[in-house]
């Protein structure tokens, strides 16, 4: 998408487009999870919507056509609860190791 | 059931098709919500048991839960007049948690009829409809909704006559809409309950009908 008129990527309203995908899925455990973390940070002042989506849209186009919903939207939580300074990206990286040693699929890595 | 799908198959109880278990490999992003989450709840920002909470509250939200604002408003004119004047204050005296959300009823006449979309990115009424379909969040829809939006309804089975206006509303983060659809001829005998039972999700976000009686 141009950016010479000004408008950034995830501007949409009247741009050209395909026909309208129908098909849905039902939310995985982690994806309600997601939903569930973004909506207690955001009550408790950790990050606000605003901040999501800052995030969201910084991440481009590109990003936005290659990963899911809420994989963009753990990507942006985690960079504003860093920027918070809830924790550090030394800590999420050891904690991320860990938990993928723990087995190959989700129910076996949440199970630490 | 709350939701109207268009192929009715094989639906999960929320009313979406079924999604594999979570026997898949464990992919990047999942590994960064399960290290995110233990980490908050470590350092005490969280509790674990605040988390199983919110899902268990998002996952009650339904259709059912806006098809019975509409309804009462099909019913009660007082009401109706109060829903149109202010949806979150309407929505929350009959008891719906509508957060902070500034919430915007726009009402179906014989001659208007109204199309939410959010082109910017997914704000949806989900406190009283749920989450939103994954329609809702695609780039065809955002795109499209504002410049063609008689040919996005046609896609939804909708065909509007020439004579009816028809209005999109784009929601923000902070200001989301719903329809309030129009009430369908017939149904003078039909009780509030039975009534709110015509209402789709569809309907609320314009790209459908109220169901006939």
């Amino acid at each position: 998408m141009s950016d010479t008129d000004g408008r950034r990527w995830h501007d949409m309203g009247g741009m050209p487009a395909g026909p309208i995908p129908m098909e849905g899925h039902d939310f995985a455990l982690w994806e309600k999870r997601v939903d569930a973390l973004m909506v207690l940070c955001g009550n408790k002042g950790f990050l606000s919507v605003d901040g999501l989506r800052r995030a969201l849209e910084d991440m481009g186009e590109d990003t936005f056509e290659k990963y899911s919903y809420y994989e963009r939207w753990i990507a942006s939580i985690n960079q504003n609860l860093i920027e918070a300074g809830l924790y550090t990206l030394e800590e999420l990286g050891t904690r991320m190791a860990e938990v993928q040693a723990r087995g190959p699929t989700y129910g076996e890595a949440n199970n630490g | 059931m709350p939701h109207d799908h268009h192929d009715h198959d094989n639906l999960s109880p929320s009313g979406h098709p079924f999604r594999p278990d979570n026997d898949e490999p464990l992919t990047y992003w999942q590994t960064m919500e399960i290290a995110l989450r233990e980490i908050l709840v470590e350092k005490g920002h969280l509790a674990q048991a605040d988390i199983t909470a919110q899902i268990d509250a998002m996952d009650a939200r339904n259709p059912s839960h806006g098809a019975a604002v509409v309804a009462r408003a099909w019913v009660d004119p007082d009401f109706k007049a109060q829903l149109l004047a202010d949806a979150s204050t309407a929505s929350r005296d009959m008891g719906f948690d509508i957060g902070p959300m500034h919430l915007v009823a726009v009402a179906n006449t014989d001659t208007i009829h109204n199309l939410i979309v959010c082109t910017l990115c997914s704000c949806y009424p989900r406190n009283l409809l749920g989450l939103p379909p994954d329609w809702y969040k695609t780039r065809a829809y955002r795109s499209r909704a504002v410049s063609e939006p008689r040919a996005v309804l046609r896609e939804f089975g909708l065909n509007l006559p020439d004579t009816t206006t028809l209005r999109v509303h784009d929601s923000t983060a902070d200001m989301r809409y719903i329809v309030l659809p129009a009430r369908p001829a017939g149904t003078d005998d039909l009780s509030q309950g039975e009534l709110a039972e015509l209402v789709t999700r569809d309907s609320m976000i314009g790209v459908g009908l109220p169901r006939q009686p």
